[in-house]
């Protein structure tokens, strides 16, 4: 045992409800970090038991066997053997299971027992269980596996209360850990494992119904071939609607509130270049990125209810065959999602495709999928360059621009999943896909909560990092060197950023950009929604509003109809964003790989925009 | 579809899979495929029926064709 507070580990099947209980367990007390040198999330949270007793807990991957397959279930499998040491050896197991889907669960505990430290089952979702009529005699469950057993509802208060009290018990008496006799098992070993886990099951447990039946209900429709191929495309299509439209009132009144802010700092009695610091760098910058975070909010919201209700992985059985023609695994379909909020948590996520060619191009292409960062800048030039009018009666065009630009990073995701697949990894032969659909759960508004939470923090805390700091060089870049006495020109003539945009004017210009759009494509790449930021800083630096509306009239102005779509063509593809780029160096491993996605991304960019911007001239709109 | 039986055997070498046989052996009993279970065909896919949805022993498992060959079902109702 440990001198400091005991740890308890969270060990489960996927889908067993184990981040629920977590979730329970620790509320806000939890803290999200990274395994030193892979990048699974490590979820260590701490509680204080009715006894008075400090714990710590730690989530763990799920799995259905210490016999790791991916980089999440070695965690694991290292986590409960020990070997990853310092604050994550458990003092005591507690092995999660879905009490109406017990099977699996109990071959997993039959192997937890052979590590050697002590273990406790937790019958988790219990009042689901009873209410599909599933009798579970606990008592004999724990005589037969020869460990304490406990039932819990993590979704209600007091459900734990049983677990805890048990968990009292257990650390009140903790033995040290035992000699582990845990070793990878063998076909024949797993067969009687699960033969074991059965009789226990025959024992302890009655069953009333053979399957859920809202579960049952809801897949002949939602797996129907057609219809649910349907449904899938319905439910995107609200999605893209809902973070264009829902955000909006919350993002007017955040950009208010920058305005005002800036107009504070504006009549504020401080030298001018101080002034012109806070307002147009710092308040204008922050705010115009910030303004966002509604949308990235109603995205993550869509995608954890999807998850939680156990959608996301019958939208990966209905898109396998869809994706396997384009060469990619049906598991790819969550992280390719997961993408379209960020690609970065995407490209973590692939930690669950376990193969390694079909994870490369996964991660590969998914920066292709339109992240929310792009979402500022699609929404500025579409805003200033496309009617506010409705196609059909029904369709607003901008929605069904942005429809289009979402399809074309689809398009062009799986057509270089498929180059890479079917012309140089011709001879390999993919991963299986298998995967446990589990039953239909409704999303518990706490869990909710949490997870939108965590996103939310994740991304104000780039806001506050990475992109203020880039917007502070911009506003230096954009206002020094200062204008001579007397100057004609507005002051960013002068600058620094000027001079850089236009000397690589001669490579964009056949793109149609000016130097003002190269400027802010700079500091873009740090991150792509900084552009309109610096944008703003271009054209407003002189006494204007990060707002990105009053930008958008600006470069209504001054740009033609085919530069705008050059410009939307170009984020289509284009490697805007180096932070992307570093974790797929991470998760690769190889400086090799990020530099493959970086040039075929910017060769693709370059393609797109230029074939756009020349069409679109040759059209008339130049 | 709805097709229902007990599963007499693991017949890997008829998957045409990537895996090597015994992973994959491996990977079917870890979600629950051994002899003796029971299972019901429940959904395919829209192209080819491909992947299918699989009821065995009260889990519901998605796998393509590709995998399931390796499982030899008999086709006697179960009672």
């Amino acid at each position: 045992m440990s001198a400091a507070a005991p740890t308890i580990a969270l060990v489960g099947n996927p889908n067993c409800g184990k981040t629920a209980l977590f979730n329970a367990l620790t509320g806000s007390r939890q803290k999200v970090a990274n395994y030193p040198g892979v990048t699974v999330e490590k979820k260590v949270g701490h509680l204080t038991t009715p006894a008075g007793r400090s714990l710590q807990i730690v989530d763990l991957p799920g799995t259905y066997s210490l016999r790791a397959r991916s980089p999440d279930e070695e965690i694991t499998r290292d986590a409960v053997l020990g070997r990853l040491g310092g604050d994550v050896t458990p003092d005591l197991i507690v092995c999660v299971a879905d009490a109406s889907n017990l099977r699996l669960a109990l071959r997993l505990a039959l192997e937890l027992k052979r590590v050697g430290r002590p273990v406790m089952l937790s019958l988790n979702m219990m009042d689901i269980a009873r209410k599909r009529g599933i009798e579970i005699d606990a008592a004999r469950l724990a005589r037969e596996l020869g460990v304490p057993v406990v039932s819990s509802v993590a979704v209600r208060r007091g459900g734990t209360d049983e677990l805890l009290r048990e968990i009292d018990n257990a650390v009140a008496s903790l033995a040290a850990a035992g000699v582990s006799s845990w070793k990878a098992p063998d076909a024949g070993e797993l067969r009687g494992g699960q033969r074991e886990a059965d009789r226990l099951l025959y024992a302890a447990v009655r069953r009333g119904g053979e399957r859920d039946v809202t579960t049952a209900r809801a897949d002949a429709v939602l797996l129907h071939p057609v219809a649910g191929i349907v449904i899938l495309l319905a439910i995107l299509f609200v999605m893209f609607q809902a973070v264009f439209a829902w955000a909006r009132p919350a993002m007017d009144a955040i950009a208010a509130g920058f305005t005002w802010l800036g107009a504070l700092v504006g009549s504020a009695p401080l030298p001018d270049l101080l002034k012109s610091f806070l307002k147009d760098g710092l308040i204008a910058g922050v705010g115009s990125v910030i303004v966002f975070l509604p949308q990235i909010v109603i995205l993550f919201f869509f995608i954890l209810v999807l998850e939680d209700l156990g959608y996301m992985a019958r939208a990966a059985f209905l898109m396998d065959r869809i994706m396997g023609g384009a060469g990619l695994h049906g598991r790819a379909f969550i992280p390719l999602l997961s993408s379209f909020a960020c690609a970065i948590p995407g490209i973590m996520s692939t930690r669950v495709i376990d193969d390694r060619r079909d994870r490369l191009t996964t991660i590969l292409v998914a920066p292709l999928m339109t992240c929310s960062a792009r979402i500022p800048v699609y929404t500025l030039i579409i805003g200033a360059f496309i009617p506010d009018r409705d196609v059909w009666g029904f369709v607003g065009l901008q929605g069904l621009v942005m429809f289009g630009l979402y399809a074309a990073g689809i398009a062009g995701a799986l057509g270089v999943s498929f180059v890479l697949k079917r012309l140089i990894w011709r001879h390999s032969v993919g991963e299986p896909f298998m995967l446990e659909l589990p039953d239909y759960k409704i999303p518990q508004a706490k869990s909710l909560a949490i997870g939108l939470w965590t996103r939310a923090t994740i991304f104000l805390k780039r806001a506050g990092t990475t992109i203020l700091s880039m917007m502070v060089l911009i506003w230096v870049l954009a206002s020094f060197p200062q204008p001579p006495e007397g100057a004609t020109e507005p002051a960013i003539s002068y600058s620094l950023a000027a001079m850089i945009g236009s000397a690589i004017q001669p490579i964009t210009e056949p793109l149609g950009f000016n130097w003002q759009i190269n400027v802010a494509l700079i500091p873009g790449m740090a991150a792509r929604e900084v552009a309109v930021g610096a944008l703003g800083t271009i054209y407003a630096i002189d006494g204007g509003e990060g707002a990105a509306e009053k930008i958008g009239q600006i470069v209504a102005g001054q740009w033609s109809l085919g530069t705008a779509l050059a410009l939307l063509a170009w984020y289509v593809f284009a490697p805007q964003c180096a932070s992307t780029l570093a974790v797929i160096r991470r998760e690769t491993g190889s400086w090799k790989w990020m530099w493959v996605t970086f040039f075929y991304m910017l060769a693709l960019a370059y393609v797109a925009a230029l074939a756009t911007y020349q069409i679109a001239r040759a059209l008339g709109a130049g | 579809m709805g097709f229902r039986g007990r599963i007499r055997a693991l017949a890997v070498e008829r998957a045409g899979t990537g895996l090597p046989g015994p992973e994959l052996e491996r990977r079917l009993i870890e979600l629950g495929f051994v002899e003796g279970a029971e299972v019901e065909l429940l959904h395919q896919g829209l192209f080819g029926g491909d992947p299918i949805a699989v009821h065995v022993a009260h889990a519901t498992i998605a796998l393509r064709r590709r995998e399931a060959m390796a499982i030899l079902v008999s086709d006697e109702a179960p009672v």
